[in-house]
């Protein structure tokens, strides 16, 4: 039998959130996360989080599991049970709506500030606008995000300043345009970005790298973009 | 949400205020290097010699720079320690009369320290 610890709050009516302590029978199997979560549900229809595809695509499932966030669809119970426990708990520093559901609202309002599309207003060619292989290469490790805002939940510096810091899940995204050879707006995104919090609030401590269910570098792409700063500044 | 605007932060840009905390990091450490190295080839120092160190313009230049780069490297940090906990968000209302005050502890305690500091480094 597996203990399971669930974050569990209803803002209707629980005063405040608490923690429910139960079992499971795994019958040996190596269970994904997500799967012990849907027996629970089974038999408690209350309890609420969000899954859809199941296999680490969309994004939805996002939750801290023994105090490591990931996705419980992905996650099988061998990569994160220690001493046969596991507590499960929403993604950190954003406010509950309900059990594991968080408010993602800050979270999407950085990654709409760094204009999350293509822009190029020089009239478009008969066909696609071209890239070498080299120039498509650059993309690489940053469009794969699926915006499960593991990274950003796990930065303290956007714990902090979640309206100001756009957090690792955004600056990969702001690099993902700045490196596009076919983006014409370099200089007007990095003009938006050489402010002390929205870039500089990153102090490099690679949690965000360490939980990437996809296994990108958020680190390292905002190392990039302070390296544009610096190019364009002296 | 538009552009994210500070008054109080070192170089008005999040890109100075880096580039400020690098230089005056590597000052600072050129500083404790120069002093670990003098004092290990100096074992049996005496107070004459530690004196003449000083009077040296070259010394007190690098003296005083390091002092400005430990300023402005503080300044640097201790703003961003303060408007990552002394906030309306962590506080509520105390949260920015109270991060203010203590901006300004510590930028009057930097002020005072330059001074008392050039004061000792002219003053030998």
């Amino acid at each position: 039998m597996l203990n399971v610890s669930l974050y569990r709050y209803n803002p209707e009516t629980d005063e405040a959130p608490w923690m429910q302590d139960t079992q499971i029978d795994t019958a040996g199997k190596d269970l994904m996360v997500l799967d012990v979560l849907e027996r629970l549900k089974a038999t408690d229809p209350s309890l609420t989080f969000r899954r859809s595809c199941r296999e680490g695509v969309c994004g939805s499932d996002g939750v801290n599991m023994n105090g490591k966030n990931g996705l419980a669809c992905i996650t099988p119970l061998s990569e994160t049970v220690k001493n046969n426990k596991l507590v499960v708990r929403p993604l950190p520093g954003l406010p509950v709506v309900k059990d594991l559901v968080v408010d993602m609202s800050m979270f999407y309002a950085q990654y709409e500030k760094i204009q999350p599309y293509l822009i190029n207003n020089t009239p478009a060619p008969g066909i696609e606008r071209l890239q070498t292989p080299e120039e498509r290469e650059k993309l690489d490790g940053l469009y794969e995000c699926i915006l499960c805002a593991c990274c950003s939940t796990s930065c303290p510096s956007f714990w902090w300043n979640p309206d100001r810091f756009i957090g690792p899940a955004g600056l990969l995204q702001a690099y993902r345009f700045l490196a596009d050879s076919r983006d014409t707006a370099t200089e007007e995104r990095l003009s938006r970005l050489d402010d002390p919090f929205s870039v500089f609030r990153c102090h490099g401590i690679q949690n965000c790298v360490s939980v990437c269910p996809k296994g990108l570098n958020p680190t390292r792409a905002i190392g990039h973009i302070r390296n544009m700063l610096l190019q364009r500044a002296t | 949400m538009g552009m994210v605007t500070s008054i109080t932060n070192y170089g008005r840009s999040g890109l100075s205020d880096w580039m400020a905390q690098r230089v005056s990091g590597v000052v600072l450490l050129c500083y404790v290097v120069f002093l670990t190295f003098f004092m290990l080839t100096n074992p049996a120092l005496t107070f004459n010699e530690w004196e003449a160190l000083f009077q040296q313009n070259w010394m007190r230049t690098f003296s005083l720079l390091a002092l400005l780069s430990m300023i402005v490297h503080a300044w640097v940090g201790l703003w961003s320690v303060t408007t990552d906990y002394i906030t309306t968000r962590q506080l509520g209302a105390i949260g920015t009369p109270l991060r203010l005050f203590l901006q300004g502890v510590a930028a009057l305690l930097a002020f005072y320290y330059l001074v008392w500091g050039i004061q000792i480094l002219w003053g030998i």
